[in-house]
């Protein structure tokens, strides 16, 4: 008796359809999504039924959390160079290129700026981590926030003003952002808002 | 990784051997679905909603050249601290505590009764929305109608006052009611004393007009 010999098989499996179903995918989410911006605080914004999209260029961001502090971002570098520039001479301040260069790369700043220099020295991890305790002075007697928000819009006619600020904040702080922004003439400005579930639109049908 | 296997089959009378090229996408598929990993993980789909709000101007504008609204179309909505809403129409009453309503944000609340309100021009919106469904009307169209069919002057015209106790989440909402409501004038105002007063008097069912000389409440308004 000869003895059983096991063949040993060699099982594959064809992954060339995997394959081609996983790049489909990573094509998909290529294509459809935008990186998420790294901000200093997280906001829970409030939702509504309006189905306008924000544009994505020419933006001016404020960003409000829910104790007030505000933190703005500009999409464009050339407008936070120049805007940079513009404070800077405004309140006496020379910012060296170094300074600008490193100005740039914060994607949003929430600095008074008295103070702006030495935090421009620090480095990024300490910049993110220091930012979240100041914000922009936004009040009657030093409203910095509105010189900011009024050189922007000097720098770059095409900006367009857009408020994000968390569902819990008083109102009373949004009142003093709208107030500021009233002084400087701009009345035209963006609530940014998740969209509502279908729920509240099918009950009016 | 890639193999050849020879085909045993095939191997007879001198035939071209038929070679069997596999190659094996695993790795690929690996990288793949890393790669996926990170995009889902530090991308967004959803770009975020907004809503275009336009507040009036700073500049003084004297009596005469302002807009008064007749108090028939006039609806007055107070927002208070824990989600309250206070509602009263055209003139407030400041001797009746009862003038000044309580209702919710909830569907049967302030959404009833703008809907109800504005049951002219929500019907018309709709008979519009219908046309459009139906495909009888281009876009231009059905803009131009809709703006022209919401400055009706029957309308109502709604003031929303926020008090400082009250948050940013009910600002929009109350604005998102607005736009459900199909109510094309509306405005953000600051409150007045007259309106803290009433709010105060609610709370009290009407203790401090009781209190107070009617005459003087009168007269501290106009002033």
């Amino acid at each position: 008796m000869s003895k059983a010999i096991v063949k040993r098989k060699n099982t594959r499996i064809d992954m060339t359809a995997m394959s081609d179903v996983t790049v489909l995918l990573l094509t998909f989410f290529m294509l459809t999504s935008t990186f998420v911006q790294k901000e200093p605080i997280m906001v829970a914004i409030p939702a509504s039924v309006s189905e306008i999209k924000i544009p994505e260029t020419n933006i001016l961001q404020i960003l409000v959390d829910t104790k007030g502090k505000i933190f703005l971002s500009l999409d464009k570098n050339q407008d936070k160079e120049d805007v940079l520039k513009k404070m800077g001479e405004q309140y006496g301040i020379r910012f060296t290129d170094v300074e600008v260069n490193k100005f740039k790369l914060i994607k949003s700043f929430g600095i008074p700026i008295g103070y702006m220099k030495r935090f421009m020295a620090l480095k990024s991890e300490e910049q993110d981590a220091i930012m979240t305790s100041y914000g922009i002075p936004c009040d009657s007697t030093n409203n910095e926030f509105k010189e900011w928000v009024r050189n922007a819009c000097l720098q770059n006619k095409d900006l367009r003003i857009a408020i994000k600020a968390d569902q819990l904040t008083p109102y009373s702080q949004i009142k003093n952002i709208m107030k500021s922004l009233q002084d400087i003439h701009q009345n035209r400005y963006n609530l940014i808002t998740s969209l509502k579930t279908v729920t509240a639109q099918s009950s009016r049908n | 990784m890639a193999d050849i296997q020879n085909n045993e089959k095939s191997n007879k009378k001198g035939k071209t051997k038929k070679k069997d090229i596999h190659i094996d996408f695993t790795p690929m598929v690996d990288m793949n679905m890393l790669l996926i990993t990170f995009f889902m993980v530090a991308t967004s789909l959803s770009k975020p909603q907004t809503m275009e709000i336009s507040m009036p101007s700073n500049d003084k504008v004297s009596e005469y050249e302002q807009n008064k609204v007749k108090a028939s179309r006039a609806i007055t909505i107070i927002l208070c601290a824990e989600n309250k809403i206070y509602y009263y129409f055209g003139e407030p009453d400041y001797n009746n505590y009862n003038s000044l309503q309580e209702t919710s944000f909830n569907e049967n609340g302030l959404r009833s009764i703008l809907l109800e309100r504005n049951a002219e021009v929500v019907a018309k919106v709709e008979a519009l929305k219908q046309k459009k469904l139906a495909e009888k009307m281009s876009d231009e169209e059905f803009t131009k109608q809709m703006t022209a069919v919401k400055e009706q002057k029957s309308s109502p015209v709604i003031m929303i006052k926020a008090t400082d106790d009250s948050n940013y989440k009910n600002l929009i909402d109350a604005l998102d009611e607005m736009h459900i409501c199909s109510i094309s004038q509306y405005a953000i105002v600051d409150i007045s004393d007259g309106d803290k007063f009433l709010i105060k008097n609610k709370e009290t069912m009407g203790e401090l007009s009781k209190k107070i000389d009617n005459s003087k409440i009168n007269n501290a308004i106009i002033n």
